[in-house]
């Protein structure tokens, strides 16, 4: 069948629509098959090379799975201590104002270790981007139970499903940081179909534009899927997540121009 | 009669097989092979010559290893 396409010359350099960006390096991912960091980091990178700003950009690794995202993305990053991703974002956006600073932490990074250094950049209304990727595990260690993880969500340290009464109730940081007067824009995202793809990059590109009027805190949660550390194959991990994962996270803006969405809208938008 | 064609290129070498962008193409055009690449994953590739270019299994794609081409073709 390939050959017939040859015959009518589709692949010219000037028929091509849809290429991986050049800041997205060639080296492969470390991710594993089907983890949402891989598409998320390509949105990214997509949306720098659109805006062209990717010169003056910083960004700021966590400790997590995407500890390498140093590796991946062509542009200039610091690698933060465990969960203090925000902390060092505000000493760059502060001492270089005209640059565009964003962080990139996992749930563990941002939702546990670091909540403190999260909660207070936002407060205090930093000027940068928060990117925040949700899969309700560690996911690095072997798949722990995260403060974001679902009541009676199985993981490696709740094996009989998370007991409430006994391990707490999951955190919903993003709903947390929304009701914070420094933050401007909270919405709520995920990667698994082509239009919630599409509909991140916009996302990440309002976040991005925000920093120019120097408005405060863009928050940008992304619920993302760990098929290893649930123990799925991809595709049955992106059933899992719609049907568990979105109910408790629901998707959609929570937090647009300094104002809380109604609730009615986040449904519906669903 | 102009249509519009498509067609993808899958870098197989990359491909970590997760079989996401089977599920985002609408025509079937992908499908796992039964060769593996040299990392011993059972990569995606093409099987029919239905493809519009909508680019959707590009958009989805973790590891970003599809290019879209897209032209119009025309038939008599």
């Amino acid at each position: 069948m390939e050959e017939q396409f040859e015959k009518i010359e589709i692949r010219k350099p000037e028929n091509i629509v849809y290429k991986k960006t050049d800041l997205l390096v060639d080296r492969p991912l470390s991710y594993c098959p089907g983890c949402g960091h891989g598409t998320v980091h390509r949105m990214l990178m997509e949306v720098l090379e659109e805006m062209n700003i990717y010169e003056k950009t910083i960004g700021v690794s966590p400790v997590g799975c995407s500890v390498l995202a140093y590796d991946f993305l062509n542009i200039d990053m610091i690698g933060a201590a465990h969960g203090r991703a925000p902390a060092v974002a505000t000493a760059v956006k502060r001492l270089w104002p005209d640059h565009f600073v964003f962080t990139y932490q996992g749930d563990g990074d941002l939702a546990a270790i670091g909540t403190a250094e999260t909660i207070h950049a936002c407060n205090r209304g930093e000027n940068f981007t928060i990117i925040f990727i949700n899969n309700g595990i560690y996911g690095m260690t072997g798949g722990q139970m995260a403060p974001t993880t679902l009541p009676g969500m199985r993981s490696s340290t709740s094996p009989y499903g998370r007991d409430v009464p006994t391990m707490g109730h999951p955190l919903k940081i993003t709903e947390l940081v929304a009701q914070l007067p420094g933050v401007h824009f909270v919405t709520r995202q995920a990667v698994h179909t082509p239009g919630n793809v599409r509909k991140t990059k916009k996302a990440l590109r309002k976040a991005f534009e925000l920093q120019k009027e120097n408005k405060g805190v863009a928050f940008v949660e992304v619920v993302s899927n760990c098929n290893s550390g649930w123990k799925m194959t991809p595709v049955q991990a992106n059933k899992w997540m719609e049907e568990h994962m979105f109910p408790f996270y629901p998707l959609g803006d929570i937090k647009v121009d300094g104002k809380l969405v109604e609730k009615k809208e986040m449904v519906d938008k669903e | 009669m102009a249509k519009i064609k498509g067609d993808i290129v899958i870098n197989t070498e990359r491909c970590k097989g997760c079989e996401v962008c089977i599920a985002a193409c609408p025509f079937t055009v992908i499908a796992m092979s039964k060769d593996v690449n040299s990392k011993g994953y059972h990569f995606a590739m093409k099987v029919n010559d239905e493809c519009t270019g909508c680019t959707n299994c590009a958009v989805v794609c973790p590891d970003g290893v599809i290019t879209v081409y897209r032209a119009k073709v025309t038939t008599e």
